[in-house]
């Protein structure tokens, strides 16, 4: 569920070990290896310059991409993950927090903003995979939930963009409740007749798949990204059989159905205000 | 009768009486007062055990392999009920049964995840794991039933949504996600009832109504606690504790306002009297639907999304 074990070229990995948001002058390409300086990384929207690679970027990134001349506005920030049930297993959820808290410069699992995109009103709602594995929690929902109100108070486009381990366990069946809550919530956007574009990134599974993500009035993704219900390893061990290339993939999931179309995050902006463009008729 | 470890003094106790009742049998020596007392003990000894339950027990006494099933309910509850098969685009599931049928004269859709009774029958049912295909038929069913304004029940139990190649293939996530929209939307009352295991999105896939209740021995949470163990202990030996740090039983859910209600099962569990069991359930979604008639469809839908919108905790 929250967390899974991916492989990829032969390295068994856990989620939380691999690198995350690109710092420092010089990057390395996980994928072809090739050292980029991080200024030239950020000028490519975040995509190797060499091979096309889209390592994993947060809200702030993505925001930055996305919102006209860098300007929005962050939301719900005020709302923040409390230790309500006192979980512990080798460690309390409340370390947990903290540690996250200390860690990494946002506030949950998602953060949310409201901007233009080309001039299209838009409120962006975006997972960060470096706070617990961007597991959904009670605060992800309730942020959501907002969001949703907020787009409908302004008459705004969602955009949720996707990247967790699905739900958070630490939050036992409060968590499990958070696919209902967005889902419900979702129902009452569609009936404002807004647009909610989904876009899923790597790796999108659980309980996010199986409810927002998958509910979108389109449902994109990024190249390559894990998209999927259970995880990788779960799967392997249920049908004790390797799995075949390129499986759970985007442009598996877009052969398979479920995905409108793959963008590329340097195409993401343009693409974005085109469909918003074109579906609220707006010149 | 299959006991579980925690029910050993139980089983001590019942092979006492049965010895002292084939004593009794052959005659000679009058065991009645001896089997009398024995019998009070033996109910002394089940009520301490069955009331203080903790949340492991409860797991173990859903999972009971005596413990009754959806289609056992369906066919003590219902005078009639035709089965209806499919969802219309891939095949029939049959880890998921519908159909439509009579309570009391009254017409109802019955939905639920179903379990095998021996090893071939388990297998057949693939374990009450359904694939994308089992939660689009339950969708069927339930727009049929909407159309004509019957009320839908779902009995759950399940360990989960089948985690298999086909089911990603056919978009399991996207089955589930579709019910939880859907389901909040239905204009006709539903009501949802765990009636064994409740695993995550694979139980909420069929869990979205107006009413949600759990039996008193049945377990609902966001990851069953062998898995809970496995990966936040990295060991599956600690599922007692995950089961309590998981808050998974029916009287912690209700206190939390997750469920809106706790069904009381015989002593012993659902298994021990299923005749009983079933009467209960029948008594128990009866008030619920006179409960629901009472309200328009729009505001059963608007108090559903209210109801779910209201779950979580945060600091503001
Ligand atoms: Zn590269």
């Amino acid at each position: 569920m929250a967390w899974f074990k991916r492989s990829k070229e032969g390295i068994t990995t856990t989620t939380e070990e691999k690198l995350e948001v690109p710092e420092g002058l010089w990057w390395k390409c996980p994928s072809c290896k090739k050292t980029i300086p991080t200024a030239d990384l950020k000028e490519n929207k975040y995509v190797c310059n060499n091979c096309n690679y889209h390592p994993r970027i947060n809200s702030v990134e993505y925001f930055w991409i996305l919102f006209d001349d860098n300007a929005y506005k962050p939301l719900f920030e005020d709302l923040r993950p409390t230790d309500f049930l006192g979980f512990k297993d080798l460690k309390s959820y409340q370390d947990r927090l903290n540690d996250a808290a200390q860690k990494v410069n946002v506030s949950e699992a998602i953060s949310v903003a409201a901007g233009l995109v080309h001039g299209h009103k838009l409120v962006c709602a975006c997972m960060n995979f470096n706070f617990i594995g961007g597991s959904m929690g009670s605060v992800v929902g309730e942020r959501i939930a907002l969001a949703i109100n907020h787009c409908i108070k302004t008459k705004s486009t969602l955009l949720i963009i996707s990247k967790s381990g699905g739900a958070r366990m630490m939050e036992a069946a409060f968590s499990l409740m958070q696919l209902a809550k967005t889902a419900a919530n979702l129902t009452r956007l569609s009936e404002a007749k807004l647009p909610y574009i989904s876009l899923m990134t790597d790796p999108t599974t659980g309980g996010v798949t199986a409810s927002f993500a998958m509910l979108g009035d389109l449902n994109i993704a990024e190249p390559e990204a894990l998209i999927g219900f259970a995880g990788p390893r779960v799967i392997k061990e249920t049908i004790k059989k390797d799995l075949p290339k390129g499986f759970q993939r985007s442009e598996f999931l877009l052969e398979h159905g479920f995905l409108d179309f793959i963008v590329d995050r340097k195409e993401l902006k343009d693409k974005l205000a085109e469909v918003m463009a074109i579906l609220l008729q707006e010149k | 009768m299959t006991y579980l470890d925690f029910e050993k003094p139980i089983e001590d106790l019942q092979e006492q009486l049965d010895k002292l009742r084939k004593i009794g049998e052959n005659g000679k020596v009058n065991m009645a007062s001896a089997i009398k007392e024995l019998e009070d003990k033996m109910l002394e000894t089940r009520k301490g055990i069955y009331s203080h339950l903790n949340g492991w027990q409860r797991v173990q006494l859903s999972r009971h392999p005596e413990r009754p099933y959806t289609l056992y309910y369906i066919s003590q509850l219902c005078s009639k009920f035709i089965e209806l098969h499919g969802d219309r685009t891939m095949g029939d599931d049959k880890a998921m049964v519908g159909g439509i049928g009579t309570l009391d004269n009254e017409s109802i859709l019955f939905i639920g995840q179903q379990k095998g009774i021996n090893t071939k029958q388990r297998q057949y049912r693939n374990f009450g794991m359904a694939n994308p295909e089992g939660y689009r038929k339950a969708l069927r069913l339930m727009k049929l039933a909407e159309k004509f304004n019957i009320p839908i029940v779902t009995l759950i139990d399940t360990p989960g949504a089948f985690p298999g190649l086909e089911a990603e293939e056919r978009g399991q996530a996207e089955a589930i996600a579709r019910n939880l929209y859907e389901m909040t939307l239905l204009k006709v009352p539903v009501i949802c009832i765990i009636i064994g295991e409740g695993a995550s999105g694979g139980a909420l896939g069929i869990g979205i109504g107006d009413r949600v209740l759990m039996m008193e021995n049945t377990w609902y949470s966001v990851i069953s606690p062998e898995s809970c163990s496995s990966i936040l202990w990295h060991n599956w030996n600690f599922k007692e504790q995950a089961a309590e740090e998981l808050k998974l039983d029916a009287k912690s859910m209700f206190d939390f306002k997750l469920i809106d209600g706790v069904i009381k099962e015989p002593l012993g569990g659902a298994h021990n009297n299923p005749e009983e069991m079933a009467k209960i359930l029948k008594r128990e979604i009866k008030k619920h639907l006179i409960d629901l008639k009472d309200f328009t469809p729009k505001e059963r839908i608007d108090n559903r999304i209210k109801k779910f919108s209201a779950m979580g905790f945060f600091e503001e």
